[in-house]
C-alpha cells in the first residue's frame, strides 16, 4: 500500500483526549501520550479513510492483545496549563518557598454583563433619566396633539426629534439634580504637573550652652544644713529691713574683711581643736592616773577611822611660776575639774610679781588661764554662781576681780589707794550673795584690821568698811574672825585679835615653806570617808606640820589655819 | 580664751609636739595640703589624703544620725600607735601618738 502519509508534525500531547477521527492506530498512539499527535491534521485524514489499517512507517508494532488492551482515562479538573510547582520568595523566611496550592482555574471566556442592580446608583440615575425622557416624550405628544398632528409615529419621531432637540434641556434639567458621572468609556484623565515649590531648609546653629556636671549626695545633715541656712537668711533679711541701708553696707564691708582674713592658712581657727587634742594626748599619756582618779578605792579605808590613804595623782607645774609659792587654791563650783591657783610669795623681802593660774584636771600639763599680776596673790575666791568672776587679794593690800570671759589679762575691777585698798596684805576674800540691788559683793580681810565689803556697782568697786579689828594681846586661840565663805562676815561674834593673825602667819609661813619647796602644788587625793571627790566648799590645801607628810584636807572649814 | 591669747595656738601645737609620746603632728589646710608637720613631707601628704576621706565619712555618719550633732575627734587606735584626727572648719589636725605600754 502506498503510504502517503506525511510525517505528522510533532505536537505536545494533551491530557484531554481529543476527538480523533477513526483511525484506531492513531487513536492508540494518542492514548500512549506520545509527542506525535496527528489526529488534528485533517489534511492527512483523507488518506486514512480510504484504507484500513494503514500504518505509518514509524508506528509502534503492537500485538493484538496489546491493541485490545483497554486503557482507562481519567478526567481530572486540573488545569494542564497551570504550573505544578510555584516557588515564591518569602521575605519572612528569606528563601524561596514553594506555594502549596496552585490555582487550577483556567479562564476561557469572560463576558461583561450589562445587568445593573436596581438599587445601585447608576440604575437609579438611569431610571430617573428614563422617566424624564418618558415625561418629555409624553409632553411632546401632548403638545403635538394640541397642534393637531395625529401621526403617532411622526409624533414619536417628532418626539424623538424633539427629544433630540431637548437633550440639552433634559440634560440641563438632569444636571442640577444629579451629579455628573464620568463617562466610563470615554473618560480620560488628564493630569499636569506644575512646578513644585523649591524646598529650602534653614537652620541655625548656636553655641551650646555651657555645661557642667553636678553631683551631690542628699543626706540627713545636708537637708538639715539647708534648712538652717534658709532660717539664717530669713533672719538676716529681717535684720536688713530693720537696719538702714548705709549701716547695712558698712556691716557688709566688715564681714567681707573678716572673711578674707580667714581664707588664709590661718592657724587661729585651730585653737579649740588644738586644745582638745592636747588634752587627749595628755590623757593618753596619763591614762592610768585618770583611771585612778575616777576609780581608786582603798579597801583599808574602811578600817581606819578619820584617817585615809593619800594617793598623789597629778603634778601641775608652770615654767614661769618658778620661785613663787602657791598661796591660794580654789575649786570652781560650776566646772568641777577647774581650779584656781594663786601664786605669790610669803617672804616679805621677795615681793615682786604674782600669778593667777587656772588648771583643769583634763589637762595636767598646762594651765588653761594665766594671769600675771604685779603683786603676789595671797588669796582668791571663785564666785559660786558666776564662775567667771574671781576675787583676788594681793600682798600689797589691793583686791581685784577678774572676769574670765573677758579678753585681756587685766582684771575687771581693781582697788586703788583712793578706793579703799588695804595697807597690809589681804589674807582672805570671800564672795557673798548678791545684795538687794542685785550687785555682786565680796568681803576682804587684811592685817591692817579692816574687814571691808566691796560691791561691784556698774564698772566700779565700791568699798565699805564693816569692822575694824584691833590688836589685842593674850586672847585664847580659837576660830578666827574670817568665816568660811558664804557666811556673812558681819556675824562674827568673837573679835579675834589681829595679833593672832600675825602669829598664825608665822605658822603659816612654816607650813607654807613645805609647799613652797618647789613652787608646785599637788592636787588633793580622796578624803577618807567620802567616796566621791567633789569638794563642797573650796579649800586651800593645808599641811599640818605636826602630822608629818600626810594629812587629810579639812573640807569643812578653812578657818582652822593653825593646826593642832 | 582670755589669759592665753591667739598666738598660743602655736604654743599649744608646740606643746603637743613636744610630748615625748607624740610621734608627729600634721596640720592640713582646706586643700588637703599639710601646712605644718613634724614628719617628712611624703608621709604627711599620705596621712593628709587618707584621713581627709575618713574624716569626711565619719562626719557624714555622725551627722546623718543626728544633724544637730557634729564630729569632734576621731580616734584610730592601732597596734602600734594611736592617731587622733580633729576636723575644724575645713582644716584637719592629725596627731600620732605612741602608746607606751
Amino acid at each position: 500500500m502506498p503510504n502517503n502519509v506525511a510525517p505528522t508534525p510533532g505536537r505536545k500531547a494533551s491530557v484531554v483526549p481529543k476527538a480523533t477521527p477513526p483511525g484506531p492506530k492513531t487513536a492508540k498512539a494518542a492514548s500512549k501520550k506520545k509527542d506525535e499527535d496527528e489526529g488534528v491534521d485533517t489534511g492527512d485524514d483523507d488518506c486514512f479513510y480510504g484504507r484500513a489499517l494503514a500504518r505509518p512507517p514509524e508506528q509502534l508494532e503492537l500485538t493484538e492483545a496489546e491493541l485490545k488492551e483497554e486503557i482507562t482515562r481519567i478526567l481530572t479538573a486540573n488545569n494542564p496549563h497551570a504550573p505544578q510547582n510555584i516557588v515564591r520568595y518569602s521575605s519572612k523566611e528569606r528563601s524561596y518557598t514553594s506555594t502549596g496550592v496552585v490555582d487550577q482555574m483556567a479562564v476561557h471566556l469572560v463576558l461583561e454583563g450589562s445587568l445593573l442592580h436596581q438599587d445601585s446608583d447608576e440604575a437609579r440615575r438611569l431610571r430617573a433619566e428614563g422617566d424624564l425622557l418618558k415625561g418629555a416624550a409624553a409632553l411632546e405628544p401632548g403638545a403635538e396633539l394640541e397642534e393637531g398632528k395625529p401621526q403617532t409615529p411622526a409624533t414619536e419621531g417628532g418626539g424623538e426629534v424633539d427629544e433630540e432637540d431637548r437633550p440639552d434641556s433634559v440634560a440641563s434639567r438632569a444636571d442640577p439634580k444629579e451629579p455628573s458621572v464620568t463617562n466610563q468609556f470615554n473618560f480620560s484623565e488628564r493630569a499636569s504637573q506644575t512646578l513644585g515649590d523649591a524646598l529650602r531648609q534653614r537652620s541655625c546653629q548656636t553655641e551650646p550652652p555651657p555645661r557642667g556636671s553636678f553631683g551631690a549626695t542628699a543626706n540627713q545633715w545636708e537637708i538639715y544644713d539647708a534648712y538652717v541656712e534658709e532660717l539664717h537668711k530669713q533672719e538676716r533679711n529681717k535684720e536688713k529691713q530693720k537696719a538702714s541701708k548705709k549701716e547695712h553696707e558698712k556691716s557688709k564691708k566688715k564681714t567681707l574683711l573678716l572673711e578674707t582674713q580667714f581664707q588664709n592658712d590661718d592657724l587661729t581657727k585651730m585653737g579649740g581643736v588644738a586644745k582638745i587634742l592636747e588634752r587627749m594626748v595628755t590623757q593618753n599619756m596619763f591614762d592610768g592616773i585618770a583611771k585612778d582618779f575616777k576609780y581608786f578605792e582603798d579597801a583599808s579605808d574602811e578600817f581606819r577611822d578619820q584617817k585615809g590613804t593619800l594617793l598623789p595623782l597629778w603634778r601641775f607645774q608652770y615654767d614661769k611660776a618658778r620661785g613663787l609659792s602657791v598661796t591660794a587654791l580654789c575649786w570652781s563650783q560650776k566646772y568641777p575639774d577647774l581650779f584656781a591657783v594663786g601664786m605669790g610669795s610669803y617672804a616679805s623681802g621677795q615681793q615682786g610679781r604674782g600669778l593667777l593660774l587656772f588648771y583643769s584636771l583634763k589637762n595636767s600639763a598646762f594651765p588653761e588661764y594665766i594671769y600675771p599680776t604685779d603683786s603676789g596673790v595671797l588669796c582668791l575666791h571663785i564666785h559660786q554662781q558666776h564662775s567667771y568672776l574671781v576675787a583676788v587679794g594681793f600682798y600689797d593690800g589691793r583686791v581685784a576681780v577678774y572676769n574670765l570671759k573677758a579678753e585681756g589679762l587685766e582684771p575687771a575691777y581693781r582697788s586703788t589707794a583712793k578706793t579703799g585698798k588695804h595697807t597690809d596684805p589681804v589674807w582672805q576674800v570671800s564672795w557673798q550673795n548678791d545684795d538687794m540691788d542685785q550687785n555682786h559683793n565680796f568681803y576682804s580681810v587684811s592685817s591692817d584690821g579692816r574687814v571691808v565689803s566691796w560691791t561691784l556697782v556698774k564698772n566700779e568697786l565700791v568699798f565699805t568698811d564693816i569692822i575694824t579689828l584691833s590688836l589685842q594681846g593674850g586672847a585664847s586661840e580659837g576660830p578666827e574672825a574670817v568665816q568660811p565663805p558664804g557666811v556673812d562676815l558681819s556675824r562674827v561674834s568673837r573679835p579675834q585679835p589681829v595679833g593672832r593673825r600675825l602669829t598664825s602667819t608665822n605658822t603659816w609661813t612654816t607650813s607654807s615653806s613645805l609647799v613652797r619647796r618647789r613652787g608646785r602644788c599637788t592636787s588633793a587625793p580622796r578624803p577618807t570617808p567620802a567616796r566621791s571627790w567633789r569638794p563642797t566648799t573650796p579649800t586651800a590645801w593645808r599641811w599640818t606640820p605636826s602630822s608629818g607628810t600626810t594629812s587629810t584636807p579639812r573640807s569643812s572649814s578653812p578657818a582652822a589655819r593653825t593646826g593642832p | 580664751m582670755a589669759g592665753i591669747g591667739n598666738a598660743d595656738v602655736e604654743e599649744t601645737l608646740k606643746r603637743i609636739e613636744a610630748h615625748k609620746s607624740v610621734i608627729g603632728t600634721i596640720v592640713v589646710n582646706a586643700d588637703g595640703i599639710p601646712i605644718r608637720t613634724t614628719l617628712d613631707n611624703s608621709t604627711a601628704i599620705q596621712y593628709a589624703g587618707l584621713f581627709r576621706q575618713l574624716t569626711v565619712m565619719a562626719r557624714s555618719t555622725v551627722r546623718d544620725i543626728d544633724p544637730q550633732n557634729d564630729l569632734l575627734v576621731l580616734r584610730v587606735r592601732s597596734k602600734k600607735h594611736e592617731i587622733l584626727v580633729a576636723p575644724e572648719n575645713d582644716f584637719l589636725l592629725i596627731v600620732i601618738q605612741n602608746l607606751c605600754e
